[in-house]
């Protein structure tokens, strides 16, 4: 009997200490969430950036505007560089101490917006004067969220030592997918492979685009992915594959872990990349000579990808009054001819793309791609869906039926609009 | 006197509790209350940026919806789950009886007491299991890469080898492909969204590199707990049956491994829990491609939580692998419970195996 009370107690005993751990474990989890109210923050603030970086010219660069910036507002801004941002972007959000500023991809506007975690300043943004595609790459939900920080475009890479051997001349240059085709067979040869690009949409969706499809309508609001236009990019894709004369960078020998590189060893002559492969060009593989072009165009006229990130501020941020005074700082046009000049890539004002222009004649074919290019899909629950057709996708030049997987992709893309 | 004695045992209750209470704590915060709000989370739909206990729209409650979406709702995720776990299927009846079988031969090899320089074996085949699996699945890439030194290998011997990394094609695929199967009328059925002929598809080329790579790894340490085991059996036992004839073959079948039998059942059992959680390897080698053949639920789970901000379909994942292997604990334990291990190091193990089960779901995401 006594023994057993003995028992009761202690079970008692031991469940409220759970339950004081429980509560204790929540009671911490709910403070630090609740502590991260929108208290606008008096005198100087301290801000952190978290940027995803390029290498040391892009980390150096935006930390040499942070300090600028600093300096003029009296406040402090420190530049975290992530090792793999959307990770620790969604580990800010759940921990509650996001950064108060940090670059958000174009394709995940609509999962971070819906999600809650942007404050959407972009109407604060007016005198900007952003191109307007990119206004529209980031506005979810009737709302320009944040402010494009810059782009860039897929433009054609031309080996031009690899060109003239195979007696190409510039009047050969590629204008349509007839012309593509010939030049990459006469450049495949040996253990060169005419055109290698990534095993993706983000370089294979330029044909489904140059066909005139795309995954989504215009307006976002229904899926287009299993038009013929769509299978007709592809079926580019694979025809020439079959010819042999263009391969998946992950299909070479040796394999290339992105098409910048497969080019610049010399195992493809050309490829389809952004502007950012000429910074990757001159640092890895300086003797190479490349001259860039515009993507050749197909049955349904010119057609590019564009990829953008934003100036992201958080919704907990505390400061977000002084963070919009930051990327009001960042994308003034001197500012982002600044990042041009110590990294690349393009400005997204119409002023400062107009002066990128007259500055950087070379990159004219990257630029041009600005007044067609198509920007990512941004709605929400879409990174599992374009993740699952890119799986798919890099099996094309191992006999996967591109047919097949745009009906997958308009299937799963169906459901996740009707789950946003 | 009998109060006097319930009075004396009520104070040692108590200093009993005092005493263990730092363990409780620490075990309560770091892994019990932490599993707890897992759970609490796979019921929820929170996205991840509010209090996941506070409700609301971004961190409803929903039942088992995330549980029943995983199997009976057609969609993403559930194809996604049902891929990976085929994949991990094939990848735990490939691992588990390969590197079970190869650290007994390494034990048994290294424990010879005729072998010579034997440390150097020992730390040799030990070595993998100390290294990171993240340096270790770097080199891999290197080796199996197009040109790599496998491939290098295969030519010498006038074999074109594979494109490892971005082959999805089964290995039953291919051996079925052999005999002019390839997608018959027979392998049509549908089992959670996924046909048979997909489930029968075997490993693809690229998790055969993974198996590989597991099984290199893994065996060294398991190895070490055979090695442990050989050199506790009675020698007596090994000499008699010698006096009595018993060949080589015999001797290791009848006497060495019923013998055996607990570490067997650990060994076994802890590449069980090990090879259902596999996360690292994936994540350095190609994160789930090609063509999702190389996806496991641990990594499907990080990436519906951290990427996709499901995190309470990520954490339901979680909590199905948990049960997953417990089950296959259970089962696996009744299987070889005819064993004479004493009672007492039997429950030693088990404890030490459903410890270990718990500590590693509780790290990982």
């Amino acid at each position: 009997m006594r023994s057993r009370k003995t028992r009761h107690a202690t079970v008692a005993l031991t469940l409220g200490a759970v339950a004081a751990l429980v509560l204790s474990a929540c009671g911490g989890g709910g403070s630090s969430f609740g502590g991260a109210t929108k208290t606008q923050g008096t005198g100087p603030a301290k801000l952190t950036i978290m940027i995803g970086s390029s290498g040391d010219a892009e980390t150096n660069a935006v930390k040499a505007a942070a300090e600028a910036w600093g300096k003029k507002s009296g406040n402090t801004a420190t530049v975290i560089v992530a090792s793999d941002l959307g990770q620790q972007l969604g580990q800010g959000f759940a921990g509650g101490t996001p950064p108060d500023l940090f670059y958000a991809d174009a394709s995940r506007i609509g999962d971070f917006a819906k999600a809650g975690n942007l404050y959407a300043y972009g109407d604060q943004m007016k005198g900007s004067n952003f191109l307007p595609s990119l206004v529209k790459s980031f506005t979810y939900d009737g709302k320009f969220q944040c402010a494009p920080k810059d782009y860039s475009t897929l433009a054609l890479e031309i080996n031009s030592d690899l060109w003239t051997a195979a007696g190409l001349t510039d009047a050969d240059i590629p204008k349509d997918w007839a012309g593509l085709e010939t030049v990459a067979k006469k450049l495949t040869k040996g253990k060169v492979t005419g055109l290698v690009i990534g095993n993706d949409i983000n370089r294979g969706g330029a044909f489904m685009k140059q066909a005139g499809g795309w995954v989504v309508s215009e307006d976002g609001k229904t899926m287009t992915a299993d038009a013929p236009e769509n299978l007709a990019g592809l079926t580019e894709l694979k025809k020439m594959m079959a010819a042999g004369s263009l391969k998946f960078m992950t299909d070479t020998s040796p394999a290339a872990g992105w098409g910048g590189e497969a080019f610049g060893k010399g195992i493809g002559a050309m490829t389809i990349e952004g502007n950012w492969i000429k910074g990757a060009l001159t640092k890895d593989f300086p003797k190479i000579k490349a001259k860039i072009v515009e993507l050749p165009a197909g049955p349904a006229g010119k057609g590019t990808l564009m990829f953008s990130n934003c100036w992201g501020i958080a919704a907990k941020s505390p400061n977000q009054a002084q963070a919009v005074d930051l990327v009001k700082f960042l994308t003034s046009v001197d500012q982002q001819l600044a990042f041009t000049k110590a990294f690349g890539p393009m400005p997204s004002t119409e002023e400062g793309i107009a002066k990128f222009k007259t500055d950087y004649p070379d990159d004219a074919a990257f630029a041009a791609g600005g007044e067609y290019g198509q920007g990512p899909v941004n709605l929400p629950g879409f990174d599992p869906v374009m993740a699952k057709f890119n799986s798919k996708m890099a099996t094309l030049g191992k006999g996967a039926d591109p047919k097949a997987m745009l009906a997958e992709l308009q299937k799963n893309g169906t459901a996740a609009i009707a789950g946003g | 006197m009998a109060k006097r004695r319930s009075k004396l045992h009520g104070r040692e209750g108590i200093a009993g509790w005092v005493f263990t209470a730092p363990m409780i704590v620490i075990l309560g915060v770091f892994l019990f209350v932490p599993i707890i709000m897992a759970l609490w989370v796979s019921m929820t739909n929170w996205t991840g940026n509010v209090d996941p206990f506070g409700g609301g729209p971004n961190a409803a409650f929903v039942g088992t919806k995330n549980y029943t979406a995983l199997f009976t709702q057609d969609g993403l995720a559930r194809s996604n789950f049902m891929q990976s776990i085929g994949n991990t299927f094939y990848y735990v009846l490939l691992v588990v009886p390969l590197q079970t079988a190869t650290s007994l031969l390494l034990a048994l090899i290294v424990n010879d007491r005729f072998l010579k320089g034997k440390s150097f074996f020992r730390t040799a085949f030990y070595f993998p299991s100390v290294t990171s699996s993240i340096a270790i699945s770097t080199v891999f890439l290197f080796l199996f890469s197009n040109t790599g030194a496998v491939n290098g290998f295969l030519k010498i011997l006038g074999i074109d080898g594979p494109q490892w990394f971005s082959d999805s094609r089964g290995l039953l695929h291919l051996l079925l492909g052999l005999f002019g199967a390839d997608n018959p009328g027979w392998a049509q059925g549908d089992i959670f969204g996924r046909s048979l002929w997909d489930w029968l598809s075997g490993p693809s080329v690229a998790m055969v590199v993974i198996i590989i790579l597991a099984v290199w790894t893994t065996t060294g340490t398991f190895m070490l707990m055979f090695l442990a085991a050989l050199q506790d059996l009675p020698v007596e036992v090994d000499e008699a049956a010698m006096l009595d004839g018993v060949s080589a073959w015999q001797k290791f079948r009848l006497i060495t491994v019923p013998m055996l039998k607990p570490a067997l059942f650990l060994v076994t059992t802890l590449g069980l829990i090990g090879t259902w959680q596999v996360f690292d390897q994936i994540y350095v080698m190609g994160k789930g491609a090609p063509d999702g053949t190389t996806m496991t639920p641990a990594f499907l789970s990080y990436n519906t939580s951290f990427r996709s901000n499901g995190w309470g379909s990520g954490a339901a994942m979680a909590f199905i692998i948990f049960l997953i292997i417990v089950i296959l604990t259970w089962w696996q334990r009744r299987w070889m419970r005819e064993d004479k291990t004493p009672g007492r190091l039997r429950k030693a193990f088990d404890m030490a195996t459903v410890m270990q089960s718990i500590r590693e779901r509780g790290t990982r995401p």
